[in-house]
Parts: C-alpha cells; structure tokens; sequence
C-alpha cells in the first residue's frame, strides 16, 4: 500500500529479515517450537527479555536516565506551556513549572470556532479506528491465504505485496487527489479513510506470524471434518493470530492517528482531523501558544495512554517485527 | 480469501503509482485536467530546475545531519539496553515515548522551544554566551532544527530495532571472543556490527525513504500563509514540499507527478549504494 501510507515507513517494523538472527534466537531459551501457544508467549515476552551478557553498571543508568529525561522533556514542556496563561509565553526566564491554567486553555481550544476541535477528536477516532479494523481483518484473511492455502502466483504476489512497503508515499499522492475527486469523495473523511483500509506491511507480518503459528495438522484436521475455508479462518486460524492481530491493530491506531500528509491534503476545512486541525492551530493569524500546546496536549494525550497501557506489547511488536519481520 | 485485499490494494496501491508515471508525460494542471501529451518536457525542465535542486540539496543534508548523528546515538542506547536491567521494559518504553507523539506534535512544540526572543532552547544557550538565534533564518540553523525534531521521535525506535538484533546475537560468540582476550572495542567491530549488518542495512533505507519524505517538521517550523516554501529563501524546503507546492500551490499536477517519479527514482538509486557500502563491513570481519 505505498502510496498511502503518509507516515514514514520508518515507523513499520523491519521486514528485511536478518536469517541468522531468527536462527540463532534459541540462545536466550529454548528454540520455540511452532506451535502457536509458545510462540503467543514468547510474542508477549519479547519487550521483557533482558539476555544482557553484562549486568547494568550505574553509569549504564545514569545515561539512561539522561536519555529519557531528554525523551520526555519535549513533552513536559508541551504540559507546562498548556497550564499557563498565553501572557507566560513572552516571560524570561521561560516558565519551568506546570500552571493552574489547564482547564481553562482546554475549554478555550473547544471553544475555538475556526478549528473545531472536539469534531477533529471525533474524525480522528472514526478514521483511525475503521483502518485499524480494517487492516486486522483483511491483513489476517490475505496473511493467512498466503502462508496456508495454495493459488497461482502466490509467491510472485507476495513480493509484490513487499515491495510495494518500499515505495515512497509522494508517487500516489496526485493520482490519489485526483481518484478521491473523480468519486466525488473530495475534502470528505471517506477520502482520508479510504486509501489505508488495507497495508502491504499488515499483510506481510499476519503472513509472517500465520506461517509459524498454525500447524498445518489443525488446517488439515479440520477440512477431513467437512468444514469451509471460511469457517477455518473463523474458528480455528483468527483465534491463533489475536495476538499478532492485536499488536498489528495498536500500531495501525497510533499510525492513522498521528497521520498528517495525506489528511492535511484531502479534507477541507470542515472535515478536519486532529493532527491537521493542530497545524490549523499553530498555524493561525495570532499566536495563542497557550491555546495551540493545549491543543497539542490533547492531541497527544489519548495515544499517550495507548502507550502506557499496552507498552509492553508495542515494544513487543516493534521488536518482534525488528527481528523476524 | 485475498481477493478483498487485492481489489482494494489495486484500485489504492497499484493504480496510483503507474497513474503518476502517466501523468508525469503531461501537461496538466490541477483544474483544467489534461492540456496534452508532453513526453519528457516535464523531465527536462525539472532537470533545469533551481529550486528543485535547492529543495533536493536541503532534503539530502537534512537527512546527513540527522541520520547519521540518529544511527550513532541508537547504537550506543540499544547497547546500554542490552545489559541486565531492572525494569528494563519501562527504560524501553521511556525512550519509545517521542515516537508516539504526532509529527504534527513534534513540530509544534520544538518550533515554540526554538522560538528566537522567548524559546527555551535561546535561553539555554545563553547561558554559555551564545545570542540568540533566529533559528528559521539561516540555512545551517534551520537544518540543525528540523533534523533534531527528526532525531527527537526516531531514534528510540532505531535502538529498539537495534536492541532486537544485538539480543539475537549468540552469547557463546561473546564468550569465545572473551577468553581469547578481546578487548571492548575489538568485539564491537569485529562481531556486534557485522552480526547486526542486516539489520543496519534494513534502518538505513528506511531513513532513506523516511528522510525523503521530510514534511511535516519542516512545514510547521514555518507558520504562516507560505509554509510550504520552506523559509524566505527556501532555505529548508524539502523535496516533499517542493512537490505539494507544485502540484496544489502551483497547480501542475503533471510537474509534481515528474517530481515524484525523479524522487522515486534518486530512492532507489541512494538505497542501492547504501545497500553496497553496508555491504563492504563484512570485508572487515
């Protein structure tokens, strides 16, 4: 899905697969047999293992520490300035400390007229959360094709498939304008869904995982018993993908919601999601900095809390991928 | 059971980019649609194009002073990383922490921070003697900017990458290197980077297509009516700008789709060299 996919492809995880790596993974436990239950855990665990040679020395902590407080700072800063009346933005030395200004500037970036903010949350949630599913479903359905069922051509697709995650986004970005006027889908949230209802990069890593995971024995025992292709994928194949699926679904949310290029290009002003109605915001004739960080807060806090919540899968994923991709 | 996939992949993925080619054969313009077959004028002209070369020369030093600087720094965190941490998955999440925050995000609050009479990043420079900067004006400046803002949100997720790597490496070549008396540094380069050679090619293309796809950073660094020029003097205008600016400023779709194909093109050339020098580390094994 080349064209569409507006973010960076820096963001999906590694598809070029070191060999060696994946063979020589058995070193930090068993070599895990392909049996799905084991490799569920052993998808969980990947953001836990800690296979260090070396235990940490305090210096090892201390530039962590550093690091991460250089991580985070960014972000404290964007709490600060959302906290404080916009009069605090020209104050020398710059304010340090959070204010007591928070639910006001909140208020007043709902309030704003031109932006229209709590509709952009609304956009968001609607265009991220339908690709995300789906992606998941079709991504399971064609990775599941590809790693279990025999058809013409199969290999031949799935390089296409591959390489079409090398191909810059810009190469579709005038024919798609033009396909979203030609439906009559211009400035419409359709169009900013539409392109990224399906990712090349889903499919390769449902295929990866369903390859490993799914016994052919289970697929084989299943249609001796009489059942459909169809009711294989539902009862016996989705089930063991979930945890691949769920790690694909919270990557493709947090993708589509900090999406900017292709949103920023196709909807109008009435249609806006987050992330353009913030560069509608900062990019305005007067500049309320209060009001633009508070926007920018809320803009960020609900993928924050995804974050925070299922981190350790996100890790997981971004790790997994990294490796085996 | 693929054919949903294909259906959509087709009339989304596949179509746009043959479409583009076409396009980049004409003269056509954003309202009135097709004004004719050009052939390879559109080619010829962008390559007499000064601002496109200025928009390419911006775009690949953007991407030098943030790759390189990003590749490094990863490095040494998913070596910190590796060692037996206590809560290593909070460290882990802690330095993923920018990657989740929006590009959109990440422009605007380094763009306040990098503000020239009240930003933070003036005052703290001030207090080693350096007066303040107008960070926007200048060439050298404004790289140095947007490719922190890069830098800021990618190399967590480069050293995670990394870290998976460096975890698959078998502790027994380590411990062998160990007994035959290797030193720190002797093993860094003579095991750990050619072990982690596919994985160092893998990130750098990605950078390279990531870093030709800079938009957004430099875009909101700019507020204002003419934010796609990339400054005064389009002293940071990527690429990526150049085109949109083409195609919806200007108009000339057929310009912009020739923009995209030669961008495309210089992708896949850049890539293949950065394939074949990353090669040359296994010569050093």
């Amino acid at each position: 899905m080349p064209p569409t996919q507006t973010q960076p492809p820096t963001r999906t995880p590694a598809p070029v697969a070191p060999s060696r790596a994946v063979a020589a993974r058995g070193t930090d436990g068993a070599v895990a047999p392909p049996v799905s239950r084991r490799h569920t855990r052993s998808l969980r665990r990947a953001a836990d293992r800690s296979t260090g040679a070396t235990p940490a020395t305090p210096l090892v902590y201390l530039t962590l520490a550093i690091s991460v407080l250089l991580a985070a700072g960014p972000l404290y800063y964007m709490v600060v300035m959302a906290s404080r009346p916009n009069s605090d933005i020209t104050s020398i030395p710059p304010p340090l400390t959070p204010g007591d200004q928070l639910g006001e500037n909140i208020s007043r970036v709902f309030a704003n007229q031109d932006v229209m903010f709590a509709q952009a949350m609304v956009n968001s949630v609607l265009v991220a959360g339908l690709a995300t599913v789906s992606v998941v479903v079709l991504s399971a359905l064609a990775g599941f094709a590809f790693a279990k069922l025999a058809f013409r051509g199969r290999n031949a697709l799935l390089l296409i498939v591959i390489g079409t995650m090398m191909v810059p986004v810009q190469l579709g970005l005038v024919p798609l304008y033009m396909l979203m006027g030609k439906l009559g889908l211009a400035g419409t949230l359709p169009s900013a869904l539409l392109p990224f209802l399906v990712s090349g990069f889903g499919v390769f890593m449902m295929r990866q995982y369903a390859a490993q995971a799914i016994p052919n024995e289970l697929i084989e025992a299943a249609r001796v018993d009489g059942a459909s292709t169809t009711r294989i994928f539902f009862s016996i194949v989705f089930p063991i993908l979930r945890p691949a699926a769920a790690v694909l679904g919270l990557l493709t949310f947090m993708e589509r919601w900090n999406d900017f290029l292709w949103p920023y290009l196709t909807l109008d002003a009435e249609h806006p999601t987050v992330q353009v109605a913030l560069s509608r915001l900062s990019g305005g004739y007067y500049t309320d900095q209060a009001l633009v960080m508070a926007g920018t807060l809320l803009g960020t806090l609900p993928l924050v809390i995804v974050f925070i919540v299922f981190g350790r899968q996100i890790i997981g994923g971004i790790m997994q991928g990294g490796v085996k991709g | 059971m693929v054919s949903p996939f294909f259906l959509l992949f087709a009339v989304f993925g596949f179509f746009p980019l043959v479409y583009t080619a076409w396009v980049s054969t004409h003269d056509w313009s954003l309202l009135a649609g097709d004004q004719g077959f050009v052939g390879l004028g559109n080619y010829r002209e962008l390559m007499a194009d000064g601002d496109f070369w200025n928009a390419m020369l911006n775009t690949v030093a953007m991407f030098v002073i943030a790759t390189v600087p990003q590749l490094v720094l990863a490095m040494v965190l998913a070596q910190l990383l590796n060692s037996r941490l206590r809560g290593a998955t909070l460290w882990r999440m802690g330095i993923l922490l920018p990657n989740v925050t929006s590009v959109a995000a990440v422009g605007i609050i380094f763009t306040m921070m990098l503000s020239r009479d009240f930003g933070l990043f003036n005052w703290l420079l001030g207090h080693v003697g350096v007066d303040p900067i107008a960070w926007q004006d200048h060439r050298w400046s404004s790289w140095l900017a947007i490719s922190t803002m890069v830098d800021w949100r990618w190399t967590g997720y480069n050293a995670l990458i990394l870290l998976a790597a460096l975890q698959s490496v078998p502790t027994e070549i380590y411990e062998a290197a160990r007994i035959d008396g290797a030193k720190a540094w002797r093993t860094f380069w003579s095991i750990t980077v050619p072990m982690l050679r596919p994985t160092l090619i893998f990130v750098s293309v990605v950078a390279t297509i990531g870093g030709t796809q800079l938009f957004t950073e430099p875009l909101l660094f700019n507020p204002g009516a003419n934010s796609i020029g990339g400054g005064t003097t389009g002293q940071f205008q990527t690429a990526a700008m150049y085109l949109i600016q083409q195609a919806f400023t200007g108009q000339r779709f057929g310009y912009a789709a020739t923009v995209a194909w030669v961008l495309f093109l210089f992708i896949a050339v850049f890539s293949a060299v950065n394939v074949l020098l990353l090669r040359r580390i296994r010569s050093a094994e």
